[in-house]
């Protein structure tokens, strides 16, 4: 009895301990993939012309850079969407809301989370295009401004769950001596609880910003992807090509091990370079403000 | 700490049985298993569709499997040898066919309808006819409002198929670069490479700006063709099949299909099939033009 207790006990702690290490390993693999598929790209494409301006694959133009300031100006524009209405969002839920309302608001948010990006993407294309076009008097509604705006939409519940989370955190006590130094509690919110949840809300905005910069079938549908190098903020209205609706689009039909293959993969690293020094800086910061309030508690 | 190897164990043998029971079950069947697997362009992924539903029909006894994906996945499918019958709306590239003899293959073509390029604009556009010159000149850039064409006083946006599409690849070679296999035009940067036919149509559909092409299957009453003239002088042509078949509508292209060496058994059967008389005329209905006279 006790001996298959003990095995069982041991066989159940391995298994678990696998897991964990799996995840190490799949990005150690994925990571070692990426640079095995990706570098030959530096060797077969001289360094001018794949930083340069113009992408058309079929005739050997691998200019990458349009597509990097694509996705850069598209998540930006995202970005200045989904900060304020998804802390706003988080704010009234976690420090405003009644009861009741906060009951009905946070399930919807979620659901809004669920949603899948290609539904986004249909409306874009039929309703949220259209509208612009006409709206600002754009030659084509298909422009980053559309991309950011659902990417926006999409990126915003990330930002409100994990922000009204770490409002939650703040110990009542915060707003309760707060209120009682004379405070608003507009004053509360700004100058007391939303400093001290500060890290918390960082990284809501941080996982946000990954949210926006890896989707892909949204930006694809809606975008326009023309391959126009953006040179101002004017680039916001204009059709724009990112670097996931490019690997997406071009993926499938290129021949296993060619230059343009290469050419892909390489866009993937520069992808996930991207993303890890957004989650590096992220961490980073909130590790630094993490170890100033520990030497203040204590 | 003596038992850390079992669960690893039991992984590997896992994937192991796996294995086994795939090593089995590979190759596609080109005997009389009664399936056959067909893949590749988009543009005739409907029509190769409507084939296999009515030979089935006639046929329950066989099975066929159509899958869209492009015209290069097609033919990647077939080289691999994961497809007995690869769809495509472009001829096979020198490349392709290498590639195919070094995998021990050797494709064999046929054409199995013709299918023209209407060029289409939004319903309002003023513009009804344009030369091949003068649309080279719109998609490379050099015309840039409509009222250069005899239009409104308007600014272009082009529409495009991603660049993987064989439709795409078509209209390059003969519409931008006239067939000269020395002109070196390009598209504008500015064209929208959008990744389906939808997305052109539901663009086309809202954007008096627009200007766009795509199969002659894909175009309904809610936009407009533009007539296409090859010269100044040779007259403006509108697609439809009488004049795909003449020669007079400058912008066609055949549809093929590719077996990997001559074709025997079921899939023999089913080639000789969708060529007679009996399957031509679905050609018809899906707009696409018929081999037969």
């Amino acid at each position: 009895m006790d001996n298959t207790l003990n095995w069982r006990e041991k066989i159940i702690t391995r298994f678990i301990k696998v897991s964990g290490y799996s995840a190490i390993i799949f990005v150690g693999l994925i990571f070692y993939f990426l640079l095995r598929e990706g570098l030959p790209t530096l060797r077969e494409v001289r360094f001018e012309s794949l930083f340069a301006t113009r992408w058309y694959p079929i005739e050997e133009y691998f200019g990458i850079l349009p597509l990097i300031g694509g996705s850069l100006i598209v998540t930006i524009g995202a970005t200045l969407i989904a900060v304020p209405f998804g802390i706003g969002t988080a704010v009234y839920i976690s420090e405003i809301a009644p009861r009741w309302m906060r009951e009905i608001l946070k399930p919807l948010v979620e659901v809004l989370g669920g949603l899948p990006s290609v539904v986004l993407g249909f409306l874009g294309i039929l309703v949220l295009s259209p509208y612009l076009r006409v709206l600002l008097n754009l030659p084509t509604g298909l422009t980053a401004l559309a991309g950011s705006l659902l990417l926006g939409g999409i990126a915003i519940p990330t930002v409100v769950s994990v922000a009204e989370d770490a409002l939650d955190a703040v110990p009542r006590s915060y707003r309760d001596a707060a209120l009682a130094l004379g405070a608003t509690e507009w004053q509360t919110i700004w100058r007391v609880t939303l400093p001290a949840a500060r890290s918390g809300v960082l990284t809501a905005v941080m996982l946000g910003v990954g949210r926006a910069i890896g989707e892909t079938m949204t930006v694809m549908m809606v975008t326009g992807n023309a391959p126009v190098m953006p040179t101002g903020l004017g680039a916001l209205f204009a059709p724009a090509r990112t670097m996931t609706a490019t690997i997406a689009a071009e993926m499938g039909e290129v021949a296993n091990g060619s230059v343009h293959y290469h050419v892909l993969f390489f866009i993937g690293i520069v992808l996930f370079m991207i993303s890890l020094i957004v989650n590096v800086t992220a961490s980073a910061v909130v590790f630094r403000q993490r170890k100033r309030q520990e030497r203040i508690l204590s | 700490m003596k038992y850390f190897w079992i669960p690893p164990l039991f992984i590997l043998l896992f994937f192991l049985a796996g294995c086994a029971s795939q090593s089995g079950a590979a190759n596609p069947s080109s005997d009389n298993a009664g399936t056959i697997e067909n893949k590749g362009s988009d543009t005739i992924v409907n029509l190769a569709l409507a084939w296999a539903e009515e030979y089935q029909n006639v046929n329950p006894d066989i099975r066929i499997s159509v899958t869209g994906g492009g015209s290069g996945t097609g033919i990647a499918a077939l080289i691999n040898g994961t497809v007995d019958i690869a769809n495509a709306s472009r001829q096979i590239k020198a490349e392709e066919i290498e590639a195919a003899q070094a995998n021990g293959g050797d494709p064999v073509e046929f054409v199995i309808a013709r299918d023209a390029i209407a060029v289409i604009v939004h319903l309002d556009n003023p513009v009804n006819e344009l030369t091949l010159q003068q649309i080279s000149d719109i998609y490379s850039g050099k015309i840039n409002n409509w009222l250069e064409v005899g239009g409104d006083d308007r600014p272009i946006v082009r529409l495009s198929r991603e660049t993987n599409s064989g439709t795409h690849v078509y209209f390059l070679e003969e519409v931008l670069r006239l067939g000269d296999k020395e002109n070196k035009t390009l598209f504008s940067q500015n064209t929208l490479l959008l990744p389906s036919s939808e997305g052109i149509s539901a663009e086309i559909r809202h954007n008096p700006n627009a200007i766009g092409y795509d199969g002659l299957g894909y175009v309904t009453h809610e936009m407009k063709v533009i007539a296409v003239a090859r010269e100044t002088d040779t007259g403006y042509i509108l697609p439809s099949a009488e004049t795909v078949n003449n020669g007079k509508y400058p912008i066609a292209r055949d549809l093929y299909m590719y077996t990997n060496g001559e074709p025997t058994g079921v899939v023999k059967t089913y080639l000789d099939w969708i060529l007679s008389a009996e399957a031509q005329p679905i050609v018809t209905d899906l707009g696409f033009v018929p081999m037969l006279p």
